[in-house]
């Protein structure tokens, strides 16, 4: 029972991240058609920043930014040419992810690094370590966040609007390419600050984007396209399972587990648990 | 042939389809008409299982066609056209059309190249005068060549009930024109059912209409019954009010 | 009809002809890994390019017809009762059960093909049955190949681990290290290559072919025009997957290892790329992806391993942006700027 209980703060403190790093994915899928495989590459980048300023939250701010102007520079100079075709920046985000994994190793070496974890967040509460405990408050943080700027600000109800019909919004006089822009200066952000929260975890290497990048689409498809409250259940639900599935079989079952409760939502839920609906034949 | 009894669609909480009773006979050239949102493209989705209605029935030709897929319903000869018509661009008219005769034909047998023309290509290409245009990749056609061009699919598939969603939509007036004497055609030898605004092109070519208003059937009846009756002038001549009233706010 | 056929004709010459004269082993054995390759590549022209599935788990496929492929050698190569040799180094005293059947050569070449089919089948039912297609059939596949790779890596006494199954010494009766077996082998690839190329190019021109661009376009339309597309593509899937596993089969004797690194999130997506660097829209264009990719990947790896990281991902970008269809769309602009 201890052990089964133990299993939860490590699951949830897996779906946070998850959830981090999804509501960036799914809010750009959604929008743009975008499948941005570099989006690993941006946690990688916010784990690199904490190694390099040493401290865990002065890097918060800085991982958002450096991982936001990344995703921003990306957006402009090559993805704004690549709406619609989702299947075309897929392959394309992924030679840039190629690009940018090399670049890490070249820099900063490819053995992995540690990030020593702060002195006060040693220790827990009961089953609770408080370092998981930081990083489910960082998820909701993100997530309230994102729901504060869609619901409450201009700019946000805008680009629900470019979210549920581009075309309309940009008809109605919406800049839609600066909606863009910041969907993925906020969605690349949140994927830093979800690097930032996995040096609490565990090591920092050129490849770690790989490690959750499949796992955070998984939660894209299963939550719904640009659904914040699908992307909260399914991260966690992904989360758990996976943490779960590793406890009752072994860790190299986990996975396939893991694809084969996937593929039987998606027999009762084909378009995720929240669905856009629309009458437009594809 | 097609009794929808009590069909019931909702989408969201709307009600777009609030209890549709319509009966069409073998041999029947229909009309449905109604303002937008009337529920007409929302009833023909439902015929050919595009839609699941909420409640209620379709039977064609003694058949219930609810919880079928629309490749099943195609399967029993019912066809349709759509809004904005969706053609193969990479293939040419004629492989348009093949590809839609030998829907029939088991799909291994598919996997022989195509050799000469058959009978249904053939005929459907007469019919729509499409002859000169057979070679021609379908993405290079005009808009009214590709309505044809879907007819013409259409045709090809040999259906006993043909749904037309707004056939004469963004043509001209000589391509209407040719449309109506196309549809006069087919509807000799089958039943039709066409989903039209334009009132001329109504008077011209209709038999019998179906007026649908906010989901439900205002009147049936001749094109002069239907015209005549105080309560479809209301529905077409008061909602025309309300949009000057929306067009002239200043 | 000559016309048309002279290209062909001219690369299976230079294939099975000179290539095997001209090439030193080693080098003829590179190209027949490539060539294996091809095999993949050419399903992934058929999936992608003409029926517009990107599946980016060609190497789960690959790598089930290459596991069934190994598994037959080492058994035959332990003889009678004895067991393969990585077992005994990770403690595995008996032969585990599913290994049994794979002694029989028939059994192991058979499930190289069919367990991909199969596989295939099952998910595309589940998958195109329900309408999932697009980006979400990609994030599917490439899913499913991340699974398969953590799974081969834990299951160390079933499938040798990390490091996978190497040391091959012999193919139905031949010695793998001998010169005359590799240009056998050579020729076996190039063969099934080409027969496999003229099968998918004559499936293309088909009827079937029209119906799968047409699946590709306007997937609910063809629903309207009374086919389901469900079938279509599964059928097509599959197809692909066969022929993944073909290749796997073959590349085992060829290069002499199998292993997950081999078939996992990485080699499939270099695959698709290398079909989208040739041209995914002609068959032609994924085979010559297939070879030239594989061919810059050694001679840049061998003079800077670091680089070509860089190199595959800018000319992936270049690739892209600048001409999406290929070096066969190229060419085709060229001898088009030609002519007028």
């Amino acid at each position: 029972m201890a052990a089964f209980l133990n299993q939860l703060p490590i699951g949830l403190s897996i779906g946070a991240v998850l959830l981090l790093i999804a509501l960036g994915l799914t809010f750009t899928f959604g929008q743009m058609g975008v499948i941005n495989m570099a989006h690993g590459e941006f946690i990688m980048a916010g784990a690199y920043t904490a190694y390099l300023m040493g401290g865990l939250l002065p890097a918060l701010p800085v991982a958002f930014l450096v991982a936001g102007v990344m995703g921003l520079i990306l957006e402009r100079a090559a993805i704004r040419h690549f709406y619609g075709r989702p299947l075309d920046t897929l392959l394309l985000t992924w030679g840039v992810s190629l690009v940018l994994q090399q670049l890490a190793r070249d820099l900063f070496g490819a053995p992995n690094v540690q990030v020593p974890a702060p002195s006060w967040l040693a220790g827990g509460v009961g089953i609770l370590p408080y370092n998981r405990l930081f990083i489910m408050g960082l998820a909701v943080a993100g997530v309230v966040a994102v729901w504060v700027y869609l619901t409450r600000t201009g700019l946000g109800r805008r680009t629900q609007a470019v979210v549920q019909n581009r075309q309309l919004a940009a008809t109605s006089g919406i800049d839609t390419g600066r909606v863009d822009m910041l969907t993925f200066f906020i969605g690349s952000g949140l994927a830093g600050v979800a690097g930032v929260a996995l040096t609490l975890i565990g090591p920092v290497g050129p490849a770690l984007g790989t490690y959750y990048i499949v796992d955070a689409f998984l939660v894209v498809v299963a939550g719904g396209l640009g659904q914040l409250r699908g992307a909260v259940l399914a991260a966690v639900a992904l989360g758990l399972l996976n943490s779960y599935a590793e406890f009752w079989s072994d860790a190299s079952l986990a996975k396939v587990i893991v694809f084969a409760v996937i593929i039987a939502f998606l027999q009762v839920r084909p378009q995720g648990m929240f669905v856009l609906r629309s009458r437009v034949l594809t | 042939m097609l009794e929808l009894r009590d069909v019931q669609v909702v989408f969201d909480g709307f009600r777009a389809l609030d209890g549709v009773n319509l009966t069409v006979p073998e041999g029947e050239l229909r009309f449905l008409i109604g303002p937008n949102g009337a529920g007409k493209t929302t009833l023909i989705d439902v015929i050919t299982g595009l839609t699941k209605p909420a409640g209620g029935s379709v039977r064609f030709g003694g058949l219930d066609l609810v919880g079928r897929k629309e490749h099943q319903i195609v399967r029993l000869g019912v066809g349709r056209t759509f809004q904005t018509s969706v053609v193969f661009e990479e293939l040419t008219v004629i492989e348009n059309l093949d590809l839609a005769a030998t829907f029939r034909q088991p799909l291994w047998s598919l996997a022989r190249r195509r050799r000469g023309i058959s009978e249904a290509v053939e005929q459907a290409l007469t019919r729509t005068g499409l002859e000169d245009l057979a070679e021609r990749s379908a993405g290079v056609l005009s808009h009214g060549q590709r309505q044809w061009l879907e007819i013409g699919m259409l045709l090809a598939q040999r259906p006993k009930l043909l749904l037309l969603d707004e056939p004469v939509a963004g043509m001209s007036k000589d391509e209407r024109e040719r449309t109506g004497e196309l549809l006069t055609e087919i509807a000799d030898d089958h039943t039709v059912i066409v989903v039209e605004h334009d009132m001329e092109f109504l008077r011209r070519h209709a038999s019998t209409v179906t007026v649908l208003h906010e989901g439900k059937v205002l009147v049936e009846g001749s094109i002069d019954q239907v015209s005549a009756d105080p309560r479809v002038q209301e529905v077409y001549l008061g909602r025309r009010k309300a949009e000057d009233a929306v067009g002239n706010r200043p | 009809m000559i016309k048309r056929h002279l290209p062909f004709a001219t690369v299976a010459v230079i294939a099975l002809v000179a290539a095997p004269l001209l090439l030193e082993p080693f080098r003829l054995g590179l190209l027949a890994k490539y060539l294996c390759y091809a095999i993949v590549a050419l399903g992934i022209g058929l999936a992608w390019g003409q029926g517009g599935m990107l599946t980016l788990g060609q190497g789960v496929f690959f790598g089930l017809g290459g596991y069934s492929m190994a598994m037959y050698l080492k058994l035959n190569e332990a003889g009678p009762g004895g067991l393969p040799d990585f077992m005994v180094w990770s403690g595995v005293e008996k032969l585990p059960a599913l290994w049994a059947p794979f002694a029989s050569p028939v059994f192991a070449v058979g499930m190289a093909v069919l367990g991909p089919v199969l596989l295939a089948v099952l998910l595309g039912t589940l998958v195109f049955r329900q309408r999932v297609r697009g980006a979400y059939f990609a994030i599917l596949t490439q899913a499913l190949a991340a699974a398969m790779v953590i799974l081969l890596v834990g299951q160390q006494g079933l499938t040798g681990g990390t490091n996978g199954m190497t040391n091959f010494f012999e193919l139905f009766g031949q010695d793998l290290a001998d010169d005359s077996t590799q240009r056998g082998l050579y020729l076996v690839v190039a063969s099934v290559l080409g027969i496999l190329y003229l099968a998918t190019r004559q499936l293309v021109h088909s009827r079937y072919g029209r119906l799968l661009v047409a699946v590709r376009d306007g997937e609910d339309r063809v629903r309207f025009l009374g086919y389901d597309p469900a079938l279509v593509k599964t059928v097509t899937f599959a197809a692909s997957a066969g022929m993944a596993g073909l290749a796997g089969a073959l590349f085992v004797p060829v290069v002499g290892i199998i292993s997950p690194a081999l078939l996992g999130v990485v080699p499939s997506l270099e695959l698709v790329v290398a079909v989208a660097v040739g041209g995914r829209h002609a068959l032609a264009g994924a085979v010559l992806g297939a070879v030239v990719m594989g061919y810059a990947k050694t001679a840049f790896s061998e003079q800077f391993a670091d680089g070509w990281l860089y190199l595959q991902g800018a000319l992936f970008i270049l690739v892209m942006t600048l001409a999406p269809k290929g070096i066969v769309g190229v060419v085709g602009r060229l001898r088009r700027a030609r002519t007028t």
